[in-house]
């Protein structure tokens, strides 16, 4: 067929046209092989620029069309949708970056003149060889996973379950709840942190289209967009969640004292507990590396059993609900979903490694973390403000940027921890009104609603604010005054000069980093990993919650340090996303992807481990390789790896790149 | 056999004589042959830097391109020329200018660099090519039960040159265990002992010098050990006028690391330089010379 191309040369304002001589290039364009027609325009991504395009392929006819203008990251999706109305298939649309490619990066204008016009001759090349492509649609499965059972997966959770869809929520902790759990109150309203959470969690637990799975995690996840496969390990609990009504009677026989991982260390659980007064489900779990019965077991030795057995001698009885069940074993459930929120959230940076501050030295420097469940009064000291001898502090130092904008440690700021930091100077200034309070930080970072109000209050509140990142935190005691006191060492920046502040506690305000194991996660949900660790959104500016892996939102915390609004509004938006697929009830594929030639192919393998999106399985019976179209990305890893020549990456043929360079050269 | 380029700087030579004595005299059971650099010169020094930079580059630049010519790893036993000699390289090896500009210098004595050379501190050579094992089965009279405080100073860790950690070293503490000695909590142990601020600023060293023994002796320490000549000088030298100004009695001996290490190995004192030393280390190794 007679090729008759379009080539529409843009000025984007100056953008492109205060550089690249325009209407040279389109002189030049006009005299290209099958080009028929040859246009320049201010905006061609305008209505009217779109319409030029539109008119020329029904007046003249055009079969191919090619614009020149952005990145096609940019407009790509217009232009095609504008040959779609005109009748063409939006595959037979070439793009030439001459703007982020071009215009934007040089500055001789003749140069870059010449280099837009090598561009255009390569697309003009390349789209004659451009073949008609249909797109796929497949049924969208509106079921959905949420992984994480902190604020942000409860907020998701709950909004896709009120529209009644189904939802699996994940939580790898016995508990739903997360870091939220823990605090005492919120920033900057003061809000009681459970008091606005706990409602949320109950009606997790109760609602009908969320199926909770507590202490359980997710091991795999195969399929695609709208029809994902995901294995899902439920680990042993040792007690029977339906039988269990979280009593709390076996907390009180079991003789195992440990730390406690909800109260950071600074209290007590037992071998079999539950992690919190409001934990949701409401049941209780064994930890089988410190409960006795489970480790005898293993020595082949009955022992304990207190909680099952109670003390028969005092005639107290054991569990009465018959729900300890030491023979349970780890169970891998597998569920359908069309869509995946993931929400793991985040750890707190251990401050143990920064050798000068001396935490896990000195018994009263605590994180922030241990702050909070100290001060909240359902932690270990019932809300008091303790040293641990007992005593109350008299002074207290807050240090800011603990293993944030520190390129030891993270460079990036925390966001957070000014504000956390102000509410604990709130909270103290209320706990212990004796006691002086001081915050060491680099400078204040208080962007929000009602943030600066907070921080002006505080200054208000008395707290001695010292601009100068602490040095040191030490107990030797270079005069009679400083004895017995840990030295807070500075440098205060407004006054130039180095300061010894003498205080009994002081409380790390600890970054928060990517969790430790977020490198597995993202290759179980194939996430990319940004430069600081957090998992990387699609678009930073304009696709936040979406990733590059269709169907797969990051919500909170693990996509970057964020506060609870913050959170809460980026797990709505996923939610919304995730209803929007569901309300089409389909989803597209995209066309531009490699297909086998069964023919040709030699039945090597070498492409099936190659593909990064696991896309490729192998025809055991035909000894063929076969690529899903859904799965397939276009990456053409694959088609650059077979020996055959047996596979073709659809819309980047050898034929439509070998014409793509020789315009270039030419 | 191991070989390295070695340069002993003007410390181990004069102030800090015992140092160069003892690292020579480690080296041989250790199997390590010290090779001295045929005529070295000046390190630079940190002063110098302070006033041209560029010409202590140059300084530091010809022992450099004398060490190259050997094509062995150049190892020092002094933290300043270790800190000099490597900033003069870094600097060196990123800036291609100042390269071309430095060697210019260097051609009028026929000589040329061209930043192949690895420069190291003894210290990083005996943790990390012979190993805490292979020094602890040198070790004849282990020092059971002498109480060591592990002193690095400033210039072996930082700026952080990827051996230890700069702000909590612990190479110096493994070393001295390798030799069957206790490692007292040292935690000013890569504090500043006042450099060469004794001149200028005599009050304020004292006050450094006198906090890093208090905290040395105050957590049991018998004696302090540092691989640096500078800090060995000024803790040694001048602990007199600490204990005139401040009104203490501070009397621990402050031994290189390689002397300690000799002690251990069964070498005679005389090998080690320990008369050189102004506080006597006598008493507190009796029990092991």
């Amino acid at each position: 067929m007679e090729r008759r191309i379009g080539v529409y040369v843009c000025h984007c304002g100056s953008n492109i046209a205060g550089t690249v001589d325009v209407e040279k290039v389109t002189e030049f364009a006009k005299g290209l092989d099958s080009v028929v027609v040859a246009r320049n325009y201010k905006y061609v991504c305008s209505d009217p620029g779109q319409n030029l395009i539109k008119e020329d392929i029904k007046q003249l006819g055009l079969n191919r069309v090619v614009v020149a203008s952005c990145s096609p990251l940019m407009h790509e999706p217009t232009f095609r949708r504008a040959c779609l109305d005109a009748g063409l298939n939006p595959y037979l649309f070439e793009m030439a970056n001459i703007r982020e490619h071009c215009s934007w990066v040089h500055e001789d204008s003749a140069m870059a003149t010449e280099k837009a016009k090598a561009l255009v001759s390569a697309a003009v090349r390349r789209v004659y060889y451009h073949e008609p492509l249909e797109t796929k649609e497949v049924p969208f499965n509106s079921n959905v996973l949420v992984v994480g059972g902190g604020i942000a997966g409860i907020q998701a959770a709950l909004e896709i379950a009120d529209s009644q869809h189904q939802v699996y929520l994940v939580e790898r902790d016995p508990s739903i709840g997360g870091h939220m759990a823990m605090f005492d109150k919120t920033f900057p309203t003061l809000d009681c942190a459970a008091c606005i959470l706990t409602p949320k969690m109950t009606t997790v637990g109760q609602h009908p289209y969320i199926r909770l799975m507590s202490y359980s995690e997710v091991e795999d996840v195969s399929g695609y967009i709208g029809n994902f496969k995901v294995k899902i390990k439920r680990k042993a609990r040792y007690v029977d969640e339906a039988k269990c009504t979280g009593c709390g009677r076996c907390e009180e026989l079991c003789p195992i004292n440990v730390l406690s991982e909800f109260e950071h260390g600074i209290g007590k659980r037992k071998a079999i507990y539950k992690p919190f007064a409001q934990a949701v489900p409401n049941k209780v779990v064994i930890d089988p590396q410190n409960c006795s019965h489970l480790k005898g077991l293993k020595g082949g030795k009955d022992v304990c059993r207190l909680c099952q057995k109670g003390m028969e001698k005092k005639g107290i009885p054991g569990c009465e609900a018959g729900a300890i069940d030491f023979g349970q074993e780890d169970k891998t459930v597998e569920v359908e979903v069309g869509s995946i929120i993931v929400a793991t959230g985040f750890q707190q940076f251990d401050p143990s490694v920064m050798y000068p501050y001396g935490y896990g030295r000195y018994d009263n420097v605590i994180t922030g973390l241990q702050f909070e469940r100290m001060s909240n009064a359902s932690g270990p000291t019932r809300g008091e403000v303790l040293l641990a001898d007992g005593r109350k502090p008299e002074s207290i130092a807050i240090l800011h940027c603990v293993g944030s904008r520190d390129e030891n440690y993270h460079r990036y700021c925390s966001r957070v921890c000014c504000m956390y930091s102000l509410k604990y100077s709130h909270l103290l200034r209320e706990k212990v009104p004796q006691a002086s309070v001081y915050q060491l930080y680099i400078d204040m970072r208080c962007p929000g609603s009602g943030y600066e109000e907070f921080y002006e209050r505080l200054q208000e509140e008395g707290v001695n604010f010292v601009r100068g990142r602490a040095g040191e935190v030490t107990n030797i005691a270079e005069k009679p005054e400083e004895e017995g006191k840990l030295m807070v060492v500075c440098e205060d920046t407004l006054v130039r000069r180095k300061r010894r502040i003498p205080v009994d506690m002081v409380i790390l305000s600890c970054a928060l980093e990517p969790r430790a194991d977020a490198e597995r996660v993202a290759r179980i949900f194939s996430l990319g990993r940004k430069a600081d660790g957090f998992f990387m959104e699609k678009h930073p500016k304009l696709d936040p919650v979406a990733t590059m892996t269709d169907g797969v939102f990051i919500v909170g915390c693990c996509q970057g340090p964020k506060d609870i609004p913050d959170t809460v509004a980026q797990a709505s938006a996923a939610a919304a996303r995730a209803l929007a697929m569901i309300s089409t009830g389909k989803v597209e594929i995209e066309a531009a992807i490699a297909v086998v030639n069964e023919e040709l192919c030699s039945g090597c393998k070498t492409c099936v481990p190659l593909c990064p999106y696991s896309a490729i399985s192998f025809d055991e019976e035909k000894k063929v390789s076969r690529i899903n179209e859904a799965l397939c990305k276009g990456c053409g890893t694959c088609v650059a790896a077979c020996p055959s020549g047996a596979i073709t990456g659809r819309h980047f043929t050898t034929e439509q790149i070998v014409a793509e360079i020789e315009g270039l050269l030419v | 056999m191991k070989y390295y380029a070695y340069y002993p700087g003007c410390s181990a030579e004069a102030t800090g004589a015992g140092l160069g004595v003892s690292a020579l005299a480690i080296a041989k059971p250790l199997d390590m042959e010290l090779i001295e650099l045929e005529d070295w010169t000046c390190c630079g020094t940190t002063a110098y830097g302070s006033l041209d930079e560029s010409e202590a580059i140059v300084v530091a630049a010809r022992n450099l391109a004398l060490a190259e010519k050997t094509g062995l790893h150049l190892v020092t036993p002094c933290s300043n020329c270790f800190l000099t000699l490597s900033k003069a390289n870094e600097r060196l090896k990123e800036q291609p200018k100042l390269m071309a500009q430095v060697n210019e210098a260097l051609a009028v004595a026929n000589l040329e660099y061209h930043g192949s050379v690895r420069v190291r501190h003894l210290t990083e050579v005996l943790v990390k090519d012979i190993g805490l094992e292979v020094i602890s089965t040198k070790v004849k009279r282990p020092l059971n039960g002498l109480k060591v405080a592990p002193y690095y100073g400033c210039q072996l860790v930082r700026p952080d040159y990827g051996f230890d950690d700069p702000e909590f070293p612990h190479s110096l503490d493994r070393l001295v265990e390798s030799f069957g000695a206790t490692v007292v909590p040292f935690p000013l142990k890569s504090h500043c002992c006042g450099g060469s601020l004794i001149i200028s600023e005599e009050d304020l060293a004292l006050d450094l010098m006198r906090k890093l023994l208090a905290n040395a002796v105050g957590n049991g320490a018998e004696c302090i050990v540092t691989p640096c000549p500078l800090c060995q000088t000024n803790l040694d030298a001048y602990r007199g006028r600490v204990n005139s100004k401040f009104k203490t009695n501070y009397d621990l001996p402050v031994l290189f690391v390689t002397q300690l290490m000799g002690v251990a190995f069964g070498i005679d004192g005389k090998d080690l330089g320990l008369k050189t030393n102004i506080v006597p280390a006598g008493k507190v190794l009796a029990n092991y010379i």
